[in-house]
C-alpha cells in the first residue's frame, strides 16, 4: 500500500519540478549559463541571445494555440457533417482525403505556402491548421461512429430531435476520443512549428536554427528542451483532461 | 433538393467554374524570380487548343454535377485530367517567345485547382469502386507510366520546374537516392533494432512501459534540434572511434540525420509490435502450446504471422513519416531532396521548392497506397 501511495505521488512531483524548471529558464536563462557554457565553442554565447526565449515560447505556444483551435472547429464540423444523413455521401471520400493528406511532409506545405501568403507566421499556421486537421478529423469521425446503439435509440425513443442527440448524447459521448485527437494533434504542432522558423515564423525553431548556422551546440539544445519540455507537460495535461471526461461519461452512462 | 444532383458534383462544379473562367491557368515570368503575370486558359493555348479544353472540363464538370454511372465518372476525370496534363505542357512551348532562355512558364492556381477538382472525382469514383489492393497498386503504375512517359516524352520541358531540373539533373538524382536511403536505410535499422525490442517488451512486462515512455518522450524533441543535438556525439565518435570514420560517420551530414530518422522510427514499430502480439488469441496460442511447439516454434510459426498486419501498419507510419523527415536532413548538410526545398526557400524560386517537394509526396503517396495493399493482403490471409 505504502509503496503504492509512492508510486501515486512521484509522476506529479516530477511534473512539477519540469514545470518549475521550464518556468526559471524561460524567464531567467542566465542562471543555467554554468550548465550550458561546456557545450560552446570559442567563447560564444551559451544562452540565446537575439531575443528573449520567453518571448519566443509564448509566441510558439500562440501559434500552435491559434492552428489548433481552427483545425479542432473545422475538423469537429466535418465530422458531423459527414456523419449526418445528408453528408453521409462523403464519409468514404473524407476517408481516403485524410489518408492523402497525411502523405503531405510539413516542410513542404511550408515551402509552398509561402508564394501565397509570404512569409513569417501566415505559412506555418497554415502547415500546422491542415496537419492538426487529419488527427482530430479521424478521432471525432471514430468517436461519432461508435457509439453505443442502444444509447441512441434511447435517445431517440425519448423524443430528441437530431440536433439535441447531437449537443446532449452524441458530442459528449466521443468527447474522450475528439480530446485524444486534439492532444496528438497538439503534440506534433508543437514540433512542427520550429520547423515554421526556416520562413520566418517567430517560434522556438528560431533559437535552434541559430545554433545549426552558427554550430552552437547550447542553442541547439536549449531550443530543443524546451519544445520537449512544453509538449510533455501539454500531453500530461490534456491526457489527465482526457480521463476526467472520460470518467465523467462512464459515470453518467453507468446510471 | 432536386436527387439529380451529385452532392459531391457540386462541389466539384463550383472549383471548376472558379478555376476554368476567374484563377490564372498559367504565369509567366521574364525570368525565374520575378513576379509573374496571369493567362487564362483561352490565352495560354492557341485559338484552336483553348476552346476544347475548356469544352472538355466542362463537359467533365457537368458529368460530376449530375448523378451519372460511376464509369462515365472515372472516363471523365480521367480524360480531363489527361488533357490538363498534356496541354499545360502544349501552353508551356506556346508561351515560350523563341529563342528566350530566361523566360519561366508554370502552372497556375487555375491549373492546380482543376487537377485538384478531378482528382477529387477520380478519388471519389476510386473510393465507390473499392478496389481490391492489386488493382489500387495497378492504378498507382498506371499513372506512375502515364506520368513518366510525359517526362520522357519531353513534353513538359519548356514548364519552369523541369527547366530547373535541367540545370540540376545529377543532383537531382543524387539527392533522390539520398532521399530514400535514409529513409529506406532508417526504417530497416529500425525494423532489425525495433522487432526484437517490441517481442522483448511483450514478454518481459516491467520493461513495456518503461522502453514505451522513453520513445514517446523521443517523439517530442522536435525534428531539426534532434538532428542537430546528434551532430555533438557523432563528431566525438568519429574523432576517437577509427573504424567510424573509415565508414563515413561523420558529426555533420548523413549519420546525424540517419540517426534521428531511426530514433523516430523507434516508436512506431516496437509499439506495433507490442500490440500486435497482445492481440494474438489466447486460443492460438494454447493450441500451439498443446500441439508441443516451443517458445521458439510459437513465436515465429503463430504470433508473429497472426501480429504481422498491425506490425506492417507500424512501418507504414514509419517510411510515410520518414520520407516527409528526410526533408529537414538537409538543414544538417545530410542531402535529400530538402536541399531544393531550402534553396528554393532562401532564393524564393519556388520552382526550385516544387522540384524538391513534388518528388517527396509522390514517394509518400506510393508509399502509402503500396503498404495499404500490403497490410490489406497480408490482414485478409491471416484471418482464413
Amino acid at each position: 500500500m505504502k509503496e503504492a501511495g509512492v508510486k501515486a505521488w512521484l509522476p506529479s512531483l516530477l511534473r512539477l519540478a519540469l514545470v518549475v524548471a521550464l518556468v526559471a529558464f524561460v524567464t531567467n536563462p542566465g542562471w543555467f549559463e554554468p550548465l550550458l557554457k561546456p557545450l560552446t565553442e570559442n567563447n560564444a554565447p551559451a544562452i540565446y541571445n537575439q531575443g528573449s526565449l520567453l518571448t519566443l515560447t509564448l509566441l510558439h505556444l500562440r501559434t500552435v494555440l491559434i492552428a489548433t483551435v481552427a483545425a479542432t472547429v473545422v475538423a469537429i464540423s466535418l465530422a458531423i457533417l459527414v456523419t449526418r444523413p445528408a453528408g453521409a455521401e462523403f464519409l468514404p471520400l473524407s476517408r481516403s482525403l485524410v489518408n492523402i493528406g497525411q502523405t503531405f511532409p510539413p516542410v513542404a506545405v511550408l515551402a509552398l505556402a509561402v508564394p501565397a501568403v509570404g512569409f513569417g507566421e501566415k505559412p506555418t499556421l497554415i502547415a500546422l491548421f491542415l496537419y492538426g486537421l487529419l488527427p482530430i478529423f479521424e478521432n471525432a469521425l471514430t468517436g461519432l461512429t461508435t457509439l453505443p446503439g442502444n444509447i441512441m435509440e434511447a435517445a431517440r425513443g425519448a423524443g430528441m430531435t437530431g440536433w439535441q442527440r447531437l449537443i446532449k448524447v452524441e458530442l459528449p459521448l466521443s468527447a474522450p476520443i475528439i480530446l485524444g485527437g486534439i492532444r496528438l494533434s497538439v503534440v506534433i504542432s508543437l514540433a512542427t512549428a520550429t520547423i515554421g522558423s526556416t520562413v520566418a515564423a517567430k517560434t522556438l525553431g528560431e533559437v535552434i536554427i541559430a545554433g545549426l548556422l552558427s554550430n552552437n551546440l547550447a542553442f541547439v539544445l536549449q531550443g530543443g528542451l524546451i519544445v520537449a519540455a512544453l509538449a510533455v507537460l501539454i500531453y500530461d495535461g490534456l491526457s489527465a483532461i482526457e480521463r476526467y471526461t472520460a470518467r465523467r461519461m462512464g459515470q453518467e452512462t453507468g446510471h | 433538393m432536386t436527387p439529380r444532383f451529385d452532392k459531391l458534383g457540386v462541389v466539384i462544379a463550383a472549383i471548376v467554374a472558379y478555376a476554368a473562367f476567374l484563377a490564372p491557368f498559367a504565369t509567366f515570368r521574364a525570368n525565374r524570380i520575378v513576379p509573374g503575370e496571369a493567362r487564362s486558359i483561352l490565352e495560354a493555348l492557341t485559338a484552336a487548343l483553348g476552346p476544347l479544353l475548356l469544352a472538355i472540363v466542362i463537359v467533365a464538370a457537368i458529368i460530376a454535377l449530375l448523378k451519372t454511372p460511376l464509369v462515365l465518372r472515372l472516363a471523365a476525370s480521367v480524360v480531363a485530367l489527361a488533357a490538363l496534363a498534356v496541354l499545360i505542357g502544349v501552353a508551356g512551348i506556346f508561351l515560350t517567345p523563341t529563342g528566350n532562355t530566361f523566360a519561366r512558364i508554370s502552372p497556375a492556381s487555375g491549373f492546380w485547382l482543376l487537377i485538384f477538382a478531378f482528382t477529387l472525382l477520380l478519388a471519389d469514383v476510386l473510393t465507390r469502386l473499392n478496389l481490391s489492393p492489386l488493382a489500387r497498386v495497378g492504378v498507382l503504375v498506371i499513372a506512375a507510366l502515364a506520368i513518366g512517359l510525359l517526362l520522357v516524352s519531353g513534353q513538359w520541358d519548356s514548364l519552369s520546374i523541369l527547366k530547373e531540373y535541367a540545370n540540376r539533373a545529377d543532383s537531382f538524382w543524387a539527392e533522390g537516392s539520398k532521399h530514400i536511403t535514409l529513409a529506406l536505410g532508417s526504417l530497416a535499422a529500425a525494423v532489425v533494432v525495433g522487432l526484437p525490442l517490441g517481442i522483448l517488451c511483450h514478454r518481459v512486462e516491467r520493461l513495456r512501459a518503461g522502453v514505451l515512455n522513453v520513445l514517446n518522450i523521443v517523439q517530442t524533441i522536435p525534428s531539426i534540434a534532434l538532428f542537430g543535438l546528434l551532430i555533438a556525439p557523432l563528431g566525438w565518435i568519429a574523432a576517437h572511434v577509427p573504424v567510424a570514420a573509415a565508414l563515413g560517420i561523420r558529426g555533420i551530414g548523413t549519420a546525424p540525420a540517419f540517426v534521428a530518422l531511426f530514433l523516430y522510427s523507434l516508436l512506431p514499430v516496437v509499439a506495433n509490435t507490442v500490440v500486435g502480439l497482445a492481440g494474438v488469441p489466447r486460443a492460438a496460442n494454447d493450441a500451439a502450446r498443446g500441439m508441443g511447439m516451443t517458445d521458439r516454434q510459437r513465436l515465429f510459426g503463430v504470433e508473429f504471422p497472426l501480429a504481422f498486419p498491425v506490425i506492417l501498419t507500424g512501418i507504414r507510419i514509419v517510411l510515410v513519416q520518414n520520407i516527409g523527415l528526410a526533408t529537414i536532413a538537409a538543414l544538417i548538410g545530410g542531402g535529400g531532396f530538402g536541399v531544393f526545398v531550402f534553396q528554393g526557400v532562401g532564393q524564393t524560386a519556388m520552382d526550385l521548392v516544387l522540384l524538391g517537394a513534388v518528388p517527396t509526396v509522390a514517394l509518400a503517396f506510393a508509399a502509402a497506397i503500396i503498404l495499404d495493399a500490403v497490410i490489406e493482403m497480408t490482414a485478409t490471409r491471416s484471418e482464413r
